[in-house]
Order: structure tokens, then C-alpha cells, then sequence
């Protein structure tokens, strides 16, 4: 490896429903500008741009970055655009970060989005003329899967809904935010995907997130860096016989790649918070048994315990997670940003005390793709 | 920089209406180039590929193309919505890292099945651009007259560019495209949208390639004369052509200048000049004089597989000195209304 990497700016949009009031470009600018602003750099300090979001016909634009790149100022500079399903926030993060390991870049401003609300997301979700079930329907039985062979009570997934939304209401940019929410209301919750009730499941938002990676000179001079410690993507094909899409190979080896790289040995001591993709509730424990922080078959009992609450001994998704904003192709790297936040002390209302270490993680597909990276607040 | 060099490539030839799916097409091209590399699949340390979920007409369509490599175990993979040219940039970059020494870049495309002038429309401003449905040949024609007004050129060059395209993939069996038509012959056609002609624009056209990339001296243990990267860069312009001066191609320029084109002399180059207009203002972009061979393979004006086309015509650098026994090479890949993102690569033998 050439060089270091730290994070030295994040900025996202208020996550919501419907941004009507800014168009595509404006939705990207909002949050590089606040990531500029952090890493308190202007346009002209960036020598490229990656860009990531999920399929092009959920906003009906073909290859965004040829019309984002005047709003990027990227004119004159590189630019891709990366693609991987869900996990394309984290992979483009990890894009990005490549570029200024490897040398080949010094500061590069990397930006992950979508507009929702521009689209039918859960038509295209659904494989478009194809017509299929959409992404919940598609990962329930694979939830059922898990609740069945680990003899989880129901309620762990209702727990979950509980804990991400009352972190969300300690983040501003979260989109979904229920002040009230009780056990009760998530089980009185319409039944979406048996077993999944609308509660337990992500919204639809409309949101950018931005990042700013420089190399070890840059992190020196920045105030309150996060190093990048271990970078990992997987891939594994979608269906086939003795494949396990409850805990897949890919998700293991990822974490098992990027662990080594960071020298984590003690999985569930050695980080202090963690960023999950989960997009509906029974995600969290089945990812946490994927990512080796409990037994297989004892992840809910994390849940149960409390131990993944913000004062818990792991706290998951202290921003409120993909559970309450989930601006798809944005979503993966709003994970790999809050842990950034994390390190940097800079999450506000929902800052965990103390961390040290934190880790980003992203899936998509059929939970085929994975994307994760490990921050901490001193170098590698 | 980590010296990483282009050992083998594989192409699936220039088709159009192809029958088969996109991964069927792409299974024996991918597999083509792992055998003809010699390095046993299980060694590729990273995967990084090009496509278009627009041109397949669905969501999520390159995640079908996984199935063309095989992925079990579980690879460390990529993927760009761009030209895999911009696949393999990804893959140089990933090799610079020394703990990865074979990396694997395909793409894919099967333009036939929409209307490409529809369809290309969408990668217009959607706002203000779209709507007008612009489509990229009526584009490239605004940039082909005004290329004519501030050069001098007349519409016999651009004829000349198409004539000297069709001759020379006489001899290539992977273009779509070929005959002896001379230039008066080809002016005597009528126009596509004023000043070009159909001889001027590529043909619609499916296809697939793939390369393997391999850092440092394993390179010499696998191949006989491998393609050495020693300059690789990309840029873009402006997206409104309004801002942008159309008869240069300012992005190409800059991307030549940084992957060190003018440093050495070029024996050949392989332009992704979509539009006979296009190879002459990339001639003057990358500083090509006229002792350098232009698209020995046909080009882009020939065959030109959306998202192919660019890492076809690296490929097609990589053979001229894998095969030609060249020295130094260019290949170049274009993406987006009138040349508006650029990437250059230079090659060397040993």
C-alpha cells in the first residue's frame, strides 16, 4: 500500500420522503459542500470524484456522473461511477479510498445518493417489467429462515424497530422519526412481508452523503481525522444449490478480510461502535452472527440483551440506521460516513463515548454483495 | 507506480440481434481470456467489470453477469455503469495496492435490443436536456459542424476517416463493419442528420471483451510480450455543450497529457471515435501526428458495442504490440454526448 488514508469530511441531506425542493444535482451538491465545508477544503482542493447510486432507472438518468459533473466540479478532473446494488455507498467509499491508497490520488470527494422520490424504486426493486415481489418480499423468507432454525422470539425484531428509531431521533438528518414508538406500535404495525411489519422495515428516502478522503499528509493536517484501517468488497453469485443466504460465505469472508487487515482479533471487544445495513429489523441479529460478533444462533440474544442499545456493549446503528433513512444507493455509505463520525467524535446527540474503533458495513443484492471498511482514530 | 501490464484479452467479435443473454454472450469471452492468460482462475485477486443497466432495459443487470466468472468461493469484484476501460482504470489502481497481483476486467453490452437514440437520450440534464430528447447522433453532428467551421476540414476528411475504417477491418475479423468504398463513394450518400452521414456513425452493435492485468515481473512468466501500462488518466467536461468549445475535446487533452502520450512516439493508437468527426478532433487532443496509424482495427466507426468499446480498443492496443510486435501504443475510450468524458492509456512492449 502507497499510502494512508483518512476521512477528513462527511456531509449528508436531511433524509426525507421528498426533497421537491432541489433537483438531482442540488441534492448531491448539499451534501459534498458539507463534507467541503468539514474537511474544510473548497472544489478546486479535489483532484477526483467518485460517485456511487444504485440502478439509473430509479431516477431515469443513464450514467449520472456525464450530467453531475459540472454540479461536482468535476470538470477537468476525473470521475467514476460506481454500481454494486445496495452495498454501491460502501464500494464507492472504498473506490474512493483505493484511489489515495494507491497513490494515484491525493484528496478525492466521493458522493453516494438517490432520489426516490424521481422514480418507482419499488417497481424497479421488483425487476421492473419482470414484475417480481420487491426487496422485502424477496428477504423474508430468509428472515423466516433465521427465525426458524435460531428460535428467535418474535419480538427481537420488533426490539430492533424500537432501538433504531429512538437513536434516529437523536440524529437531524435521520428521515424517519416516530417520538412515541413502544413495542406495541410495532406489533400493531400493518403485516408487510410475513414476518416483517412496516414498522420493522425502511423507509423510502430521498438523500445524499459525501465524503472526503485524503492521503497521510492530509490526515495530519486535519483536525480530527478517521484512518482507514482495513478496506474489504465480496461478491458471491445470487442463487445456487448450497448457497446460504441467512448467513452467506461472502459476508463472512468480507469481515474475516477486512479484521485481518485491521488487526481485529476479538471482534465484538475490539470495536466500539458499529454502522450495520440493516433494512429490516431481523437484519441486525442475523448480521450480527455473519460479522462473528455472536455464536451462530445467538445474535438476537445481543438484541434481547440490550447489548446493541447506544449504552450497550456493542451499540448498532446509533444514527437510527438504514431502518430510518434509506436513500438506497446513499444508504451503504451513510454507514461507512456515521462510523466515520463516530471515530471523529463529531456524531452529536448520538455519539457513543469513546470511539476508538468503529466499522462500516454494507449489502446488497441478494445479499450477495458486500462492502466493509474499519476506521480508527489513530493511524494504521 | 506498480508496473502493471495487459496479458491477454478476448473479444467476442461485433454482432448485432444477437439471440443469446448478456452472460452467454459474455462466458466464452471471459473464459477466453483467463485461459489464454495461462493463470488459473482461483489466483485473480480482483474482478472489476463495465455495463449498462439501461441498455439491458432492467435494474440490477450486471449482477446477472457475475454468473460469467463464477464467484464461489466468494470474490473480491467491482463494477462500474460506465465502459469497462473505465473497469480496468479501476483494476490498475486496485493493483498499485502489492497485495493483489491478477485482476480480471470484462464488459458488456447488447445495444440492439432498445433504440440506442432514445435510450442515450437519458444521459442528458434531465431537467432541461431530456426533454428536448437530443439524441446523440443529432449531438455529435453539431459537434461534427462545428469542427468543420473552426478547422478548415471539409466533409471529404470525414469521408476519408470512414473509407480508411472500413478498409482496414478488411482484415479484422471482430468488426461488424468492413468493404473498399472510397470517399466519393461514401459522399454520395445522404445525410444521417447534416453533416454526417451514415458512414460517419457507428453501427448498432452487441458485443463483450475481456483482459487480464498483471502486476510486475510475472507478467514476462505468463506471456511473451506483455502490454505494459505506463500512463493511464481520465477526464471529463462540461455536460452542457453550450459551455464547452465542441470542435477540441479539452478532457481528452488533459487525460493524454497525464497519461504521458507526448513523453515517447506513438506507433499506433486505437480512438474510440464513435463518429468519423470525433478521430480527428482526438488526433489533435492527443497530439497524434499524422506518422501514427489510427485504428489499424477499424475502430469505433466499424464495431461499437456500448461499454465495450473503449476496453476493445485497448485490447486492440494491447495486441498490436502482443501480436504486432509494436512498441508503443494508445488506447483511448470516450463516454457520454460529444466526447464529453475521456480516458487515455499508453502502452509499451518490453
Amino acid at each position: 500500500m502507497a499510502e494512508r488514508c483518512a476521512v477528513i469530511g462527511v456531509g449528508q441531506t436531511h433524509h426525507t420522503k421528498v426533497r421537491d425542493d432541489v433537483s438531482l444535482a442540488g441534492l448531491l451538491r448539499e451534501a459534498s459542500v458539507r463534507a467541503l465545508e468539514d474537511a474544510e477544503m473548497t472544489w478546486r482542493d479535489i483532484d477526483a470524484v467518485v460517485i456511487g447510486t444504485a440502478p439509473d432507472s430509479f431516477e431515469g438518468v443513464m450514467m449520472p456522473e456525464l450530467y453531475l459533473a459540472d454540479a461536482l466540479g468535476a470538470a477537468g478532473k476525473p470521475i467514476m461511477r460506481v454500481h454494486t446494488a445496495g452495498s454501491v455507498g460502501g464500494s464507492t467509499a472504498i473506490v474512493a479510498a483505493h484511489l489515495v491508497q494507491s497513490g494515484v490520488r491525493e484528496r478525492v470527494l466521493t458522493v453516494a445518493f438517490e432520489k426516490q422520490s424521481e422514480g418507482d424504486t419499488t417497481w424497479g426493486l421488483s425487476g421492473g417489467r419482470s414484475g417480481g415481489v420487491g426487496a422485502g418480499g424477496y428477504f423474508a423468507p430468509h428472515i423466516r429462515a433465521y427465525i426458524e432454525r435460531s428460535k428467535a422470539p418474535e419480538y427481537v425484531g420488533w426490539m430492533v424497530a424500537v432501538k433504531d428509531r429512538k437513536n434516529a431521533l437523536k440524529n437531524p438528518y435521520a428521515h424517519l422519526k416516530v417520538p412515541d414508538i413502544t413495542l406495541e406500535m410495532v406489533r400493531d404495525s400493518p403485516m408487510v412481508w410475513e414476518p416483517v411489519r412496516r414498522l420493522e422495515s425502511c423507509p423510502a428516502s430521498d438523500g445524499a452523503c459525501a465524503m472526503v478522503l485524503t492521503n497521510e499528509a492530509g490526515g495530519d493536517r486535519a483536525e480530527v481525522p478517521a484512518w482507514v484501517h482495513g478496506t474489504a468488497i465480496r461478491s458471491e453469485l445470487g442463487q445456487f444449490p448450497g448457497r446460504d443466504p441467512v448467513n452467506p460465505k461472502g459476508g463472512q469472508d468480507c469481515a474475516a478480510d477486512v479484521y485481518a487487515q485491521a488487526g481485529i482479533t476479538d471482534p465484538k471487544n475490539d470495536f466500539d461502535v458499529v454502522e450495520c445495513y440493516v433494512p429490516f429489523s431481523w437484519y441486525e441479529p442475523m448480521w450480527m452472527e455473519n460479522l462473528g460478533f455472536a455464536p451462530i444462533g445467538d445474535g438476537w440474544k445481543m438484541t434481547e440483551e440490550g447489548e446493541t442499545e447506544m449504552d450497550g456493549a456493542l451499540p448498532v446503528n446509533a444514527s437510527g440506521g438504514v431502518l430510518s433513512s434509506n436513500p438506497i444507493g446513499a444508504s451503504g455509505m451513510l454507514r461507512f460516513a456515521e462510523a466515520a463520525l463516530q471515530v471523529r467524535g463529531l456524531a452529536g446527540e448520538h455519539q457513543i463515548d469513546g470511539v476508538r474503533t468503529a466499522l462500516g458495513h454494507a449489502y446488497g443484492g441478494a445479499s450477495q454483495f458486500f462492502a466493509m471498511w474499519v476506521l480508527r482514530s489513530t493511524k494504521p | 507506480m506498480r508496473p502493471v501490464s495487459i496479458v491477454s484479452f478476448a473479444q467476442s467479435g461485433g454482432r448485432v440481434d444477437v439471440e443469446e443473454t448478456e452472460t452467454q454472450m459474455l462466458y466464452p469471452v471471459v473464459s477466453e481470456a483467463i485461459e489464454r492468460s495461462g493463470i488459473p482462475r482461483q489466483e485473480i485477486g480482483f474482478t472489476c467489470s463495465g455495463s449498462a443497466d439501461y441498455l439491458a432495459g432492467a435494474p440490477f443487470a450486471f449482477v446477472g453477469n457475475l454468473e460469467a466468472t463464477g464467484a464461489w468461493p466468494p470474490i473480491s469484484e467491482s463494477h462500474v455503469e460506465m465502459d469497462g476501460a473505465w473497469a480496468l482504470y479501476e483494476a490498475w489502481v486496485r493493483l498499485q495496492h502489492g497485495d493483489v497481483d491478477v485482476a480480471l476486467v470484462f464488459s458488456s453490452g447488447i445495444s440492439s435490443r432498445g433504440n440506442l437514440r432514445e435510450v442515450l437520450c437519458l444521459q442528458n440534464d434531465p431537467y432541461y436536456l431530456m426533454p428536448l430528447w437530443a439524441d446523440h447522433v443529432s449531438l455529435a453532428a453539431l459537434q461534427a459542424r462545428a469542427y468543420l467551421d473552426a478547422s478548415g476540414a471539409k466533409e471529404s476528411d470525414l469521408a476519408e476517416v470512414a473509407s480508411r475504417s472500413r478498409r482496414n477491418a478488411l482484415s479484422n475479423p471482430n468488426a461488424l463493419l468492413s468493404g473498399e468504398q472510397g470517399p466519393d463513394e461514401l459522399l454520395a450518400e445522404p445525410y444521417v442528420v447534416s453533416p454526417l452521414r451514415a458512414s460517419d456513425c457507428p453501427p448498432v452493435t452487441d458485443g463483450a471483451a475481456a483482459a487480464i492485468l498483471v502486476a510486475g515481473d510475472r507478467a514476462r512468466e505468463v506471456c511473451d510480450r506483455p502490454a505494459w501500462i505506463r500512463g493511464i488518466d481520465h477526464r471529463i467536461d462540461p455536460h452542457y455543450i453550450g459551455v464547452r468549445d465542441l470542435s477540441r475535446s479539452e478532457s481528452a487533452r488533459v487525460a493524454a497529457q497525464h497519461a504521458g502520450v507526448g513523453d515517447a512516439p506513438v506507433e499506433v493508437a486505437e480512438l474510440a471515435a464513435a463518429f468519423s468527426h470525433e478521430e480527428l478532433i482526438l488526433r489533435e487532443a492527443l497530439g497524434l501526428g499524422d506518422e501514427v496509424e489510427i485504428n489499424p482495427s477499424g475502430g469505433a466507426l466499424v464495431s461499437n458495442p456500448m461499454m465495450v468499446s473503449g476496453l476493445t480498443r485497448i485490447g486492440e492496443a494491447f495486441r498490436q504490440i502482443n501480436e504486432n510486435g509494436r512498441h508503443r501504443a494508445v488506447g483511448h475510450a470516450a463516454s457520454g454526448p460529444c466526447l464529453q468524458q475521456n480516458l487515455v492509456c499508453v502502452l509499451e512492449g518490453d
